[in-house]
């Protein structure tokens, strides 16, 4: 297995001053499926935007190490939610893949031999070939889900951020996205995917994040993916924005009385 | 061949015909980032925003185009950064802020040409006429044709991942909100520039009919730039043609005409018109029929 490290230190990110995120210190070690699991709110999203560079970071630092790709230096491949995509937009699944080649390329240069035999094997590596010539409005959900996998592939991306990429999905097409998370793992590269089923963890993954505002814990499987843990992720409400002894007057909590 | 050659022994008719091709092609070009960015309501706000810099620039300067040209540039970029800045210091979101500002600014624009010494009248700036452009608006055309387009096929991919996907884009490094200030600018130097020729309201149809006839059609991003130039160009000498022949005023004929083949496109696409996709649906419905019919 490989030796490089995603490290993240004291990592704190805020909206409108209310940190999603809180202190988050943590390696990740490259070459293994993880789940990033907590409650709706739990910053998980956050999480994967401010890896992925997306969002302003207020503390901390995000470093990829032993690996030549800097973190920020297009190393990580983000991709976002299916209903963040605009599936109408008139583009082949050829040329979405023909997109992760643009930092090689820069803006002007046009594209080579290398980056096409880079596109077909990102498309053979995700077993898009037969579908190259697809507009991406005419696939299935898990086909379109392993469209941007391809993409990232092209791209050469060493860490994979997958926001909620098994909603949605039926038994078939989650059956093949999770075979292609695990030969991406395989190949030594790190996936990191938020999820919010809990029955399937086991399944799909071999390392959690509980996460709920703070991180509650990180590492293997067996020894992270408990069922105090869960609790502890899920049942109380370990950080948020608002004290919950005193809460400012017109929130939620106001109102309900 | 006589009614194709005839309308060319004018000279007003071959300018005319000069600038809708310009025009056309230049318009119809930009109009497949409108549709796909889109920004056609965007479009429509700023249009309408141009009248005060006209007014003040027609006070200060008389008709000279460059005076007009320049107004408008200004109270278009005053409406569009305005908007911006609105909706970032208070709750508005960007749409609401630059309706406000243009409404605002229309108003003041119709008071301001009052004051105005030379007489422009708002039909003139809402219709344009083609028939009479001269040599320098259509130097301003030439100019901002090259230039727009120029500026759009160097930055081809960089926009279509901004385009496509903002987000992504910028974590690979691309500048999305320039190229998004570039996207605007451009926009508003193709409006300005057909200003005296087809006025805004057509100047807008030019800006988003094309493309978005050739979106239901087919399915290529190429496709909807260079055919949305190509048809917005055929479309406004068609049009040009046909106000000449049936003595019906020109702009409205080249809308008409590019609505008539957007309204064709809509309800015959072989792909995604409205009638090849009911079509499809009894199709698939009475096969399956018949499979189940032939199982039992």
């Amino acid at each position: 297995m490989s030796e490089h490290q995603l490290q993240i230190r004291d990592l704190t990110v805020s909206y409108d001053r209310i940190p999603a995120v809180h202190h988050v210190d943590m390696t990740l070690r490259c070459g293994h499926r993880v789940g990033l699991i907590g409650p709706n709110g739990a910053g998980k999203s956050t999480l994967l935007k401010a890896v992925a560079g997306l969002v302003p970071l207020e503390t901390g630092s995000i470093r990829l190490v032993g690996h030549e790709s800097a973190c920020h230096d297009h190393g990580t491949a983000y991709l976002p939610q299916r209903s963040a995509v605009d599936w109408d937009f008139p583009i082949t699944v050829r040329g979405l893949v023909e997109l992760g080649r643009y930092p090689a390329l820069g803006a002007f240069k046009r594209y080579s031999e290398a980056d096409a035999r880079a596109v077909d094997e990102a498309l053979e590596a995700l077993q898009l070939t037969e579908l190259a010539e697809r507009q991406i409005n005419a696939l299935s959900g898990g086909q379109q889900q392993r469209a941007f996998l391809a993409r990232a592939w092209a791209q050469n991306a060493h860490i994979y951020l997958l926001d909620e990429p098994f909603t949605g999905l039926d038994k078939v097409a989650q059956a093949d996205l999770r075979r292609s998370i695990r030969a991406l793992a395989d190949a030594g590269k790190l996936v990191i995917c938020s999820h919010h089923d809990l029955h399937t963890v086991p399944d799909l993954f071999d390392e959690v994040i509980l996460i709920n505002g703070e991180l509650v814990a990180y590492g293997p499987l067996a020894g992270v993916f408990t069922p105090a843990s869960i609790d502890k992720t899920y049942g109380t409400r370990i950080f948020s924005g608002h004290p919950p002894h005193h809460p400012p007057e017109g929130t939620d909590d106001d109102l309900a009385h | 061949m006589t009614w194709l050659i005839e309308p060319l022994q004018f000279e007003f008719m071959q300018r005319a015909l000069l600038a809708s091709v310009l025009i056309g092609f230049t318009n119809g070009f930009i109009s497949g980032y409108i549709v796909l960015r889109r920004l056609a309501l965007l479009t429509d706000a700023l249009s309408h925003s141009l009248l005060p810099g006209l007014a003040v620039g027609a006070i200060f300067f008389g008709l000279a185009p460059l005076g007009l040209f320049f107004g408008g540039l200004v109270a278009a970029v005053f409406v569009a950064l305005g908007g911006m800045v609105v909706a970032r210091s208070s709750r508005l979101k960007d749409e609401t802020a630059i309706s406000i500002l243009y409404v605002i600014s229309f108003a003041l624009g119709i008071i301001l040409l009052k004051y105005s010494r030379s007489r422009v009248d708002l039909g003139h700036f809402l219709f344009g006429n083609i028939l009479g452009v001269s040599d320098s608006d259509l130097w301003i055309s030439y100019l901002t044709s090259f230039l727009g387009i120029t500026l759009l096929i160097a930055n081809h991919r960089p926009l279509l991942l901004a385009i496509f996907e903002p987000n992504v884009a910028r974590s690979l490094g691309v500048r999305v909100s320039l190229l998004n200030y570039m996207l605007l600018g451009i926009m508003v130097l193709a409006m300005i520039a057909s200003l005296q020729a087809v006025g805004v309201v057509l100047s807008l149809a030019l800006l988003i009919l094309p493309s978005a006839t050739i979106y239901v059609v087919c399915d290529s991003y190429d496709g909807m730039l260079w055919g949305g130039g190509v048809l917005g160009a055929t479309g406004s000498v068609i049009g040009l043609y046909v106000s000449y022949w049936m003595d019906l005023p020109s702009g409205p004929s080249i809308v008409l005409v590019l609505g008539a083949v957007f309204l064709a496109a809509y309800l015959f696409s072989p792909r995604y018109g409205v009638f090849s996709r009911v079509f499809k649906t009894r199709h698939r419905h009475e096969e399956s029929l018949r499979r189940w019919e032939h199982k039992h």
